[in-house]
């Protein structure tokens, strides 16, 4: 079919913010659609400022569109005002690349990072005339595919989605364009077909292919329903970063986006092994870009863009070894002018912010650290090993030259937490105040407080999230005591997260195939934007669970149990199950365990079941911190206290680029 | 030295705002490596100034920038002639989005009024749908006949009245399109620029514009009319600039 560009165009007057909706980016690819060619639109359901940036999507893109046999455009969700003007004038959704119609694809592929969106993939699939029902599609209709951490637990999406897609998708989507490449060619046969062919592939998992089996209200097993389809679907896991210097030419929207600025991936993966952290857990093990990849990324990308900013991203970029050399090469990169680079997850020590204060010459506003917990202890539990030497350190470093702003991140609902560890942050963030009154006369520490969500494939994934309520007491506890403090929190600011859409978070984050009717029944009563706090509404969340007969207490806030079959048991992130259960335990005993990537390995199975291994180029853990490197900590520091596994000694370190 | 741009804005594009067309300078002031000077201090910006503001979705044939270059060694500036002139266009235009092209570039006065303040008034092609050219003849001489045209604004957060009708320099019904009717009007700027969608709505009945362009902005100079840059003039070595 043909642009819908002169329909459009005849509505965007009406509607915020029109340049969401005209592509055009600096880098955008317009394909050439031909019959032999799988047609995929890769949408991100949510605003285009928060999508467009996404580099999990442009990578995909650029990797789809160098394939003969496949093009790829883009999507992201119409805002509501948009959606209306769809609808009233009988338009549907469509790609940014050349305007077409959603229907023109073979393939909507969703990227999903918060379960708030879930029901905006709803949304999309209506404004793009695609059945909502997995089941009532036809072999006309788009198959519906996710991506993305939440597909790690797909399963309240079951109804909706015809795949789900685990883990890192570079090699994955050529062998998905192949199956429906081949399917088209074919005439588009059966769609039972295709799901089979699809279901072949490792990392992909077909929900329609398993059956739920419930004993009263309990899940007792997710069970594959005919013989070849595998009984535990694994992640895909590329071996080296190395491969894959994508994006190459990252997209630079003409209107304002979050992270507007280059972004080069420097690692992925992360062993430090914070225990409430999925990412940390499900992209084992850590992949470091060569560090001459790394500097010829920035550059070229700095020439192509105009941009005056670079993030070097990964979970903890001060990580990566060499990153002294690598961002010196990038702010002395004459060609490019005044480039100021950014570390957007900056470990808590003084050495990071020496980096920090080498590379943010120019605009040194504030800087931003995560204890996530208020005392030692706490943070022992979470493996968060940051001492408070560590934490003044860095703070008084950054006040020291010329910070006046340090943002600190918390969370709170955090297994075994007591109400000593939760006034215990403001104590932290009172301190760090007293830190910066040295150097300036009014500095100022924001805490910034999240409610502990609970996920699969961590070892909280037992965890019975706290309550709205007692989320609510928690954080009530710390306003009351800055409140009532007098002048001892002068500088102290705090900001938190709406407990509400925590229990949302939670419920979705380790629910099951139950849940699809609520997403259903939320998105037919107009819940969509829901991680917009301006549509959020819990009432719509909370009435459809009554209406469904479900219990946020089970869903929630009730602890699991070890033999709990839990609904993605039948999904592998690598992690042996004993090694998450052995973990959990060692939390609740208050028991740190060191990073993997310098030691010798846990055998948590990220790498020894897949046959792959940390590449990393240097074998010393970085200087400066103690933070899980078995520098200065009091636990897990050698052979003389229990790990949960063995031990085999046997390094895990790959020199250089690893291939 | 100082630079004048004159640059267009068509198609896709129109639907990006004031704000995001600076920031598509900025990034391809960097990218064509032009040496455009900077502000001192702890945040430094180009010097980049831009005329008038043009509406979100509004389409134009004269947009104007000023940019501020660094100096030379020496102080000297190089001399400016066709093939600078040549050059600069291309690298600009390769390094801006589709539908923004570069018009004229040439060099101006480092003093003088900003454009904002020099402008005083705006041609604007306004294409309505469903009007033929004599109903619109009509409803143009009924507007022009008026001596007052008092309508309501917004200022400063309150609503004022004020009459318009000294700002509408010209109106004319311009041609039939596929659709409906061209009108040409010109606009006066000062102290405050009239807008196309206010003299639409001031209309009787009012209009509503299928699509508004703006074709041309003028300034005076001694009681002529004049454009900052003419489009003549493209690529631009020996462009009368007036500032």
């Amino acid at each position: 079919m043909s642009s819908l560009w002169p329909e459009l165009e005849r509505v965007l007057g009406e509607v915020q913010k029109p340049a969401r909706y005209i592509g055009c980016e600096d880098g955008m690819i317009v394909p050439t659609h031909r019959p032999d060619k799988a047609a995929w639109l890769l949408i991100y359901p949510d605003t285009y400022e928060v999508g467009l940036p996404n580099q999990g999507l442009q990578i995909l893109y650029e990797i789809i569109n160098e394939r003969p046999d496949a093009v790829a455009e883009r999507a992201y969700a119409p805002w509501t005002d948009m959606a209306d003007v769809l609808r009233s004038n009988g338009l549907p959704l469509f790609s940014l690349d050349s305007h077409r119609p959603a229907s023109d694809f073979d393939i909507l592929a969703f990227n999903l990072s918060s379960e708030l969106v879930y029901t905006n993939l709803l949304e999309c699939l209506d404004l793009a005339g695609v059945p909502l029902h997995a089941d009532e599609r036809t072999s006309d209709d788009a198959l519906v595919i996710i991506g993305g951490h939440c597909a790690y637990n797909p399963e309240p999406l079951a109804d909706f989605v015809d795949a789900a897609v685990l883990g890192d998708g570079e090699e994955v989507v050529s062998e998905i364009t192949e199956v429906v490449r081949d399917w088209k060619a074919s005439g588009r046969g059966s769609r039972h077909d295709v799901l089979r062919e699809l279901s072949r592939l490792d990392g992909v998992y077909l929900p329609s292919m398993y059956d739920a089996e419930y004993d009263g209200d309990t899940l007792v097993a997710v069970t594959p329903r005919m013989d070849g389809v595998p009984a535990v679907v694994e992640k895909r896991t590329i071996a080296d970063l190395a491969d894959w210097p994508y994006p190459k030419n990252q997209l630079v929207p003409l209107t304002e986006v979050v992270h507007d600025r280059l972004n080069v991936e420097v690692f992925r993966g992360c062993t430090r092994g914070c225990r409430f952290c999925q990412a940390g857990m499900i992209t084992r093990p850590v992949r470091e870009r060569p560090a001459e990849q790394v500097r010829t990324m920035v550059a070229d990308g700095l020439r192509r863009t105009g941009y005056d900013e670079v993030a070097l991203t990964s979970l903890s970029t001060a990580d990566f070894s060499g990153i002294e050399e690598v961002v010196a090469a990038a702010v002395s990169d004459d060609a490019c002018g005044q480039v100021s680079v950014s570390l957007p997850s900056l470990r808590v020590d003084a050495f990071t912010v020496g980096i920090a204060a080498e590379i943010q010459r120019a605009r040194r506003t504030g800087l931003t650290f995560a204890p996530e917990a208020g005392t030692w202890r706490m943070r022992q539990v979470i493996n968060k090993l940051i001492n408070e030497e560590d934490l003044y350190g860095a703070v008084e470093s950054a006040f020291s030259q010329g910070w006046r702003r340090v943002k600190l991140y918390f969370l709170t609902g955090l297994p075994t937490e007591t109400d000593e560890d939760t006034l215990a942050i403001l104590e932290l963030a009172r301190r760090c105040i007293e830190v910066g009154r040295k150097y300036h006369s009014s500095p100022t520490v924001t805490v910034s407080l999240g409610g502990f969500v609970p996920k699969p494939f961590t070892p909280f994934q037992w965890f019975g999230q706290n309550t709205e309520v007692e989320l609510r007491r928690k954080i009530g506890l710390l306003r009351d005591e800055i409140r009532n403090g007098g002048r001892t929190y002068n500088g102290v600011k705090l900001k938190w997260h709406d407990a509400r859409a925590s229990v949302v978070e939670g419920l979705f984050s380790r629910g099951d195939r139950r849940l699809g009717p609520v997403i259903e029944d939320v998105w037919r009563n107009g819940g969509v934007f829901q991680e917009w706090s301006e549509h959020f509404d819990i009432a719509l969340w909370e009435d459809a669970m009554v209406r469904q007969g479900l219990s946020l207490d089970s869903y929630v806030y009730r602890h699991r149990t070890e033999h709990e079959v839990l609904p993605w048991d039948h999904l592998s992130a690598g992690l042996h199950r004993d090694f998450l259960w052995q973990d959990w335990r060692d939390a609740l005993d208050e028991l740190g365990l060191e990073d993997c990537r310098w030691i010798p390995c846990y055998d948590c199975g990220a790498c020894t079941g897949y046959g792959i291994e940390h590449v990393v180029a240097s074998a010393t853990p970085p200087a400066g911190g103690s933070q899980g490197t078995g520098q200065g900590t009091d636990h897990r520091n050698g052979a003389d206290t229990a790990v949960p596994v063995t031990l085999t000694a046997r390094p895990r370190v790959t020199v250089g680029t690893g291939s | 030295m100082r630079l004048r741009i004159r640059f267009a804005k068509l198609g896709k594009v129109r639907f990006t705002s004031h704000r995001d067309v600076a920031r598509i300078w900025e990034r391809a002031l960097r990218k064509a490596a032009l040496p455009v000077a900077y502000s001192e201090g702890f945040s430094p910006r180009p010097k980049l100034s831009f005329g008038l503001a043009l509406s979100t979705g509004f389409e134009s044939h004269a947009e104007y920038l000023d940019i501020q270059l660094k100096e030379q060694d020496g102080g000297e500036a190089a001399p400016w002639d066709r093939t600078t002139a040549d050059d600069m266009a291309r690298r600009l235009d390769e390094a801006l989005p589709v539908g923004i092209d570069v018009l004229a570039v040439a060099p101006t006065d480092r003093g003088g009024d900003s454009l904002q303040q020099a402008v005083v008034s705006c041609t604007w092609a306004i294409d309505i749908d469903d009007l033929d050219t004599e109903q619109a003849a009509e409803q143009v001489a009924r507007l022009l006949a008026a001596e007052q045209i008092v309508v309501e604004r917004e200022r400063k957060g309150r609503i004022v009245c004020e009459d318009i009708r000294h700002q509408v320099l010209a109106l004319d019904v311009s041609e039939a399109t596929e659709t409906g009717v061209r009108l040409l009007a010109d606009l006066g700027t000062q102290p405050r620029a009239l807008r196309p969608e206010e003299l639409l709505a001031a209309m009787d009945p009012s209009l509503e514009a299928r699509s508004v362009c703006r074709m041309h902005q003028w300034m005076l100079q001694e009681d002529a009319r004049v454009e900052p840059l003419t489009v003549d003039a493209v690529p631009a070595p020996l462009a009368e600039v007036r500032a």
